[in-house]
């Protein structure tokens, strides 16, 4: 094994509800759907209708710009509805689902006697191709394009992150094979990053990539960085390692199997653990009767507390999204609160005295703590991103829309999970990454 | 606090827009959101959020430049009685009292003029009060002679929150420190009032000064060959000079704050003390170079480590070199940056003895370079990527 890059700039934010390894089983939802909007930039056209019949693995949408990636359902069962929202776009395709349904039959056979083509096939066809992403710009990979290699973090440093050695920990020779599979996509390598004494350095087929370091060390584009960092015109693929399973799945048993574990954490859970259920499940069915009875607000937030999306409980779970996390609203006034010692006060800055505690574990709301304001601080976002980026003067040439310095300033090599700490930690509340999926769509409106 | 809160929140819809006090906007918000963080919540991106603001920023500043308030007014007594020939038979409250009822009327011509400056173009623009004038208004205070008049003050701060600050867009936009920017007009604009020996020290009229007492400042003396300060009372501070720059000793404990809780860059702290210890041991070097006039070269015979410790080099370094708006940006142009205004300020100091407050010239020049070391260091960078390019192609 290759010796371990250490990255020093960073920050581990410690949020009580970190998850126990346990899990449990749920029964399969009455209802599961799949949400449009899970995809930045994509538009579908629509395969079905209402009560139409159908199986898990059947096409239920395109993209309008790459008709060969399907979007499959999850689980089979009847579509009762497809709810739209403004200007008639479509937000849900609900499906209510029956055991009975069954899959559709898929090749089944081991990936590493197909052929590259064969397998992109399956893979399209099964819509087990959307969980492959490209970077630059973290959307869908073009099925058109050849990626010089592909990259898989097996583990996520965000706040309260799932453990996937734990996860996935049943299923490795699945993994195996799902990397198998990917490996005959790529002339160049399978990248897998690890941390300290996983579980997934002795796979094989791949090259590993050891790190240690405070989050966004689990970003698969910091780790990009750190091993071959992208130029323009590169572009290398990545997927979830979560996901990988899918495609495992897929080829052992030729049909698509989308079990997904979901790890239910934040402050507000009572018992923060691991659940298994189906990709596109309600968020009711893991979060009922789960959380602390509260007299305030909660928010619920399909992904991490960095970069997820709140959702409400009669919502779907997010496409990508392995956890759950449920923190308070804070939507009160707090009095004198910037004045006060703050010792239990989370701060990215040693303003609090917080800072000398450096092990406590807090509860953190929703709360913006503070008014908007311009850039004044400076230094603070560079202690942040372990990457030879200025993210300062690349948000402010997103600002000014002026897309050569985006462009010579690194646009390609980070999405918005790589600079969601800057967002944290921001002293002026600037939304570092609504700016930053302006540019990368301004990138992809102008360059393609 | 309830009730505070429900002043603030019942009078909300008062203020919005089409609303009667609409032009009192501005003032709610910011008042309102002085005794309250607001409640606002993420509507996108992170959920959760760092609980420092500009506020608390701004605050922190402001508790670092406390002890050298504290000491400024008690050097302000103690030069006074000096002056006088009282100073062996006054007790310490006395003295500190003294220079509190002159020190406070400063601070408070600067904060409320400022102020009043802010909320004008806050409300003329729409949005709330921006925090950086909570650190400018004090800052403007801890430079200017305490023989300044209030009018003065006054002038200086409305032409540097307007002409320094405002007109380029506000809190963040500045390109120089508006404190200096306040204190380099008086300079210019009334240098008669400024400058001599009587700005330095607290009198009324009809006070009696004692044979001998001169209030020219260390430096000024320095600047005329005259080099007899002894080296404690200027760390400690007991010399004239301006209110807040005098004691280095409340300085550095304002920096050990700034420092601590990384609000201000050591780098930018270390990098100017550094230049400046470089220029003086330069200087010190060619002390004994042929064609300087007697006074000059026993300015640049000065031990190098004492330019650290008389004039605003101090203050300076700390305080105003950091200001993250108006310096360099770039960790790497913050080196640079710093290590310039060392250097220039010792240079002028010295040199142009016209200019003995060389440590306001060097950083306001500074200042207008930053944007340029910056834009080099963004290159260096952009064209480290670029060579990966032609590497790999």
């Amino acid at each position: 094994m290759s010796e371990v890059i250490k990255l020093r700039k960073g920050l581990n934010i410690k949020l009580k509800g970190s998850a126990n390894k346990e899990l449990e089983t749920l029964p399969v939802p009455s209802t599961v759907a799949l949400k449009p909007t899970d995809f930045p930039g994509l538009t579908p056209k629509l395969l079905v209708k209402a009560d139409a019949v159908v199986k898990a693995g059947d096409a239920m949408f395109y993209d309008k710009y790459h008709p060969e990636v399907l979007f499959t359902a999850p689980y089979g069962g009847k579509v009762v509805s497809v709810n739209r929202g403004e200007r008639r776009k479509v937000l849900e395709i609900v499906i209510e689902t029956d055991e009975n349904a069954g899959s559709v039959e898929f090749t089944k056979a081991d990936p590493t006697s197909l052929s590259g083509d064969e397998i992109k096939e399956q893979l399209l066809k099964s819509g087990l191709w959307t969980f492959i992403k490209r970077r630059p710009y973290g959307v869908i990979a073009s099925p058109n394009e050849k990626p010089g290699s592909i990259y898989i973090s097996t583990f996520d440093t965000a706040p309260l992150a799932p453990d996937y050695s734990f996860v996935i920990e049943g299923e490795m020779d699945t993994f195996q094979t799902g990397i198998n599979a990917l490996a005959k996509l790529t002339d160049g390598k399978v990248n897998l990053g690890v941390n300290e004494s996983s579980a997934f350095s002795s796979l094989k087929n791949v090259e590993v990539n050891s790190f240690a370091g405070p989050h966004p060390a689990g970003n698969v584009g910091i780790q990009i960085h750190h091993t071959a960092p992208l130029n323009k015109g590169d572009i290398v693929w990545t997927i979830n390692a979560q996901d990988v399973l899918f495609i495992g799945r897929l080829f052992e048993t030729g049909k698509v199997d989308f079990a997904k574990i979901f790890a239910l954490t934040g402050s507000e859970v009572e018992k923060p653990k691991y659940y298994k259920t189906v990709l596109g499940a309600p968020v009711e069915t893991i979060i009922a009767g789960k959380l602390i009875l509260a007299d305030y607000k909660q928010r619920i937030i399909s992904g991490n507390v960095l970069t997820g999306t709140k959702v409400k409980s009669q919502c779907y779970l997010g496409y990508y999204d392995s956890q759950v996390s449920v923190i308070p609203e804070g939507d009160d006034y707090e009095f004198m609160g910037w004045a006060t010692p703050g010792i239990d006060k989370f701060s990215a800055s040693k303003t609090f005295f917080s800072s000398l505690f450096p092990k406590k574990e807090y509860t953190l709301t929703a709360n913006l703590h503070g008014g908007d304001r311009a850039f004044v601080v400076s230094g603070q976002y560079e202690k942040l991103v372990p990457m030879d980026i200025l993210p300062v003067h690349l948000l402010k040439a997103i600002l000014v829309n002026d897309i050569d310095k985006m462009e010579q300033l690194g646009i390609y090599e980070i999405i918005e999970e790589d600079l969601a700490l800057c967002e944290f930690a921001c002293t002026s509340k600037i939304k570092v990454q609504d700016i930053l999926r302006t540019g990368i769509n301004t990138m992809i409106k102008e360059l393609g | 606090m309830n009730f505070i809160k429900n002043f603030f929140v019942k009078t909300e819809p008062l203020v919005q827009k089409g609303a009667k006090y609409r032009w009192m906007f501005s003032m709610h918000e910011g008042f309102f959101s002085l005794f309250f963080v607001p409640k606002d919540t993420s509507k996108s991106g992170s959920h959760i959020h760092d609980s420092i603001d500009l506020k608390r920023t701004m605050g922190i500043v402001v508790l670092a430049v406390v002890p050298a308030i504290l000491f400024g007014m008690y050097n302000t007594g103690l030069q006074h009685f000096l002056a006088i020939g009282e100073a062996a038979s006054t007790g310490f409250f006395e003295i500190f009292i003294y220079g509190l009822i002159k020190v406070l009327p400063v601070i408070a011509v600067s904060y409320i003029v400022g102020l009043g400056i802010e909320f004008v173009f806050a409300q003329m623009r729409g949005h709330g009060i921006h925090e950086g004038f909570l650190v400018s208004g004090i800052l403007i205070p801890m430079v200017m002679p305490i023989g300044t008049p209030l009018w003065m003050i006054a002038l200086a701060t409305a032409f540097a929150v307007i002409l320094a600050k405002e007109i380029f867009g506000g809190t963040g936009m500045n390109i120089w420190n508006p404190a200096l920017i306040a204190r380099a007009f008086l300079f210019f604009a009334y240098p008669a009032q400024m400058s001599g020996e009587s700005v330095w020290v607290a009198l009324k009229e009809g006070d009696k000064l004692v044979d001998g007492f001169s209030g020219a400042t260390p430096m000024a003396n320095a600047a005329a060959g005259n080099i007899n300060f002894s080296i404690s009372d200027a760390f400690f501070g007991f010399i004239p000079g301006s209110i807040g720059e005098t004691s280095t000793l409340a300085i550095l404990l304002g920096a050990v704050i700034l420092i601590v809780t990384g609000i201000g860059s050591w780098k930018i702290m270390v990098s100017t003390i550094a230049g400046g210890v470089v220029m003086g041991l330069i200087l010190n070097i060619f002390a004994g170079s042929a064609g300087l006039s007697p006074e000059v070269a026993t300015y640049f015979s000065m031990p190098f480590w004492q330019h650290l410790i008389i004039g605003g080099f101090a203050f300076g370094a700390i305080f105003m070199a950091t200001d993250p708006v108006s310096g360099a940006q770039t960790d790497k142009g913050k080196w640079i940056y710093g290590f310039l205004i060392g250097i220039l300020a010792i240079l002028i100091r010295v040199i142009n003895p016209a200019f003995p407050e060389g440590m306001m010239l060097a950083i306001l020049l500074m200042n207008t370079f930053a944007p340029l070391i910056d834009h080099y260091v963004v290159n260096a960078n952009i064209k480290k990527r670029m060579k990966r390019v032609k590497i790999t192609a």
